[in-house]
């Protein structure tokens, strides 16, 4: 459990060293939902309609920088492997980086909510059920994220390499989290949020568990 | 009595895909000892660092550390490797670097202690600095700074003088003089040979990947090339 805090002590302060970069992240994620909105046009229906889908999209599409920027750190001195071989535990070392990487993305799906309502005309009063589709999905996107972008940090191509393997992966949180989403903005008359929110929940319990698993086999020789 | 031997290597290889990095490496060192490790460039010290450190494993052949099998016992706690790369993180400061380190350790982690490991390495007044902020050499002091804090019993220094100014090669000298004192078993790679003959007691000589050499350092032989000129020495 030390180690485990440790690990998240030290990603936290590299992720405050690294301030300009979640900014320019997050300003990446609010472009994006820009050009979809220029996309659909000016129908605000179908904005509205289609808001869940690009809210989560760009998140998808601001997560693969931020996970692959978590890994720069570590591998431009090869300070992980300096870490494993003190030796710190690989499966401190992943949750650390993890719940670091989730952090940031839940900051960012909150953060780009806002953009969201003001670009697609799509609010919610149910503020709490949408942070909660927001901390689980981003807990779908960061588990797995986080050991991809580990096993892809040292590849030439990684900045292809990561969404390639990802995207793919992330499909199920994807559908579950816009489903979610589009219900707490359109209405929930036949009080479908609850399934997919457990659909998300199991496949984070899933993910966190084998990221666990898999990271010393990833990082390790 | 046969001294207790701290690393013991058998029928290393190792291999970078056709290349072979390391051919049937087989040596013991003694514990205490301050072995030189030297060859050419690509001769594959490196490489032989790295396998004895657990930073990679041999594709043949057994490592022995203190008596233990690294891939099945816990042993690198008691291995420090000073490699080509520093291990640092560059957005961070050279004091938090070191924080980090004594955290994962269970040691003291308070700034007065990290700031007197700082002092030994000619850092203190830099200690709030980000890393990214400092030249190769100021690296690489902070690298061997995070090496002396894991106190290690067995310490791999890869060139531990590249990068070093004059009153850095004293440093070095003087880490390595300590770590005697303390009774830790130290191989040094380097193309220095005078200074690693003067503070070494044994030398190992690569060529291609193969021991070429291991005994005395008195005895070791001049490599191919090494008129002097260069293998300049510093101070």
């Amino acid at each position: 459990m030390s180690g485990l805090l440790v690990a998240l002590r030290k990603d936290l302060l590299l992720q405050w060293r690294g301030k300009a970069q979640i900014v320019a992240i997050f300003a990446f994620g609010a472009t994006a939902l820009l050009l979809f909105s220029f996309a659909i046009g000016p129908d605000s229906l179908a904005l509205r309609q289609h808001a869940a889908g690009f809210l989560w999209l760009g998140l998808l599409l601001a997560s693969t920088l931020s996970l692959a920027e978590s890994f720069e750190r570590e591998v431009e001195e090869q300070a992980l492997e300096g870490l494993l071989l003190l030796p710190a535990s690989a499966r401190a070392l992943y949750y650390g980086k993890a719940l670091a990487n989730w952090a940031q993305l839940a900051l960012l799906g909150a953060a780009l909510v806002p953009v969201m309502v003001v670009l697609y005309d799509a609010g919610t009063l149910r503020l709490l059920s949408l942070l909660g589709v927001i901390l689980l999905g981003t807990a779908g996107l960061s588990a797995p994220g986080t050991l991809y972008a580990a096993m892809t940090a040292q590849a030439r191509a990684r900045q292809t390499l990561l969404p390639l393997l990802l995207f793919p992966l992330v499909v199920p949180v994807l559908l579950a989290a816009v489903k979610a989403t589009s219900l707490l903005i359109l209405g929930d008359p036949m009080g479908q949020l609850a399934p997919w929110a457990t659909l998300l929940a199991a496949f984070d319990v899933i993910h966190w568990a084998l990221g666990g698993l898999f990271f010393g086999r990833v990082v390790e020789d | 009595m046969r001294a207790m031997i701290a690393i013991a290597a058998a029928g290393l290889y190792r291999r970078y895909g056709r290349r072979w990095a390391l051919v049937d490496v087989s040596f013991e060192v003694p514990a205490g000892a301050l072995v030189m490790v030297t060859g050419r460039n690509g001769s594959g010290k490196t490489t032989l660092l790295r396998v004895l450190a657990t930073a990679i494993r041999a594709d043949r052949g057994m490592v022995t550390i203190l008596g233990k099998d690294p891939q099945r016992e816990p042993v690198r706690e008691k291995i420090a490797l000073l490699g080509h790369r520093t291990y640092l993180y560059e957005p961070l400061t050279a004091l938090e670097n070191l924080a980090i380190v004594a955290r994962f350790l269970g040691r003291d982690s308070r700034r007065k202690a990290l700031l007197e490991r700082l002092e030994e390495v000619g850092l203190a007044d830099r200690a709030d600095d980000p890393v990214q902020t400092f030249s190769a050499g100021m690296r690489q002091r902070l690298a061997l700074a995070r090496v002396l804090q894991q106190e290690a019993e067995v310490v791999l220094l890869d060139e531990p003088y590249g990068h070093l100014d004059p009153p850095g090669f004293l440093l070095v000298d003087r880490v390595l003089q300590r770590l005697r004192r303390q009774g830790a078993t130290v191989l040094i790679a380097t193309h220095l040979l005078r200074r690693g003959r003067a503070l070494c007691d044994r030398g190992l000589v690569l060529e291609a990947g193969r021991l070429s050499f291991a005994g005395a350092t008195s005895e070791m032989p001049e490599p191919p090339g090494a008129d002097g000129a260069g293998f300049a020495e510093g101070a």
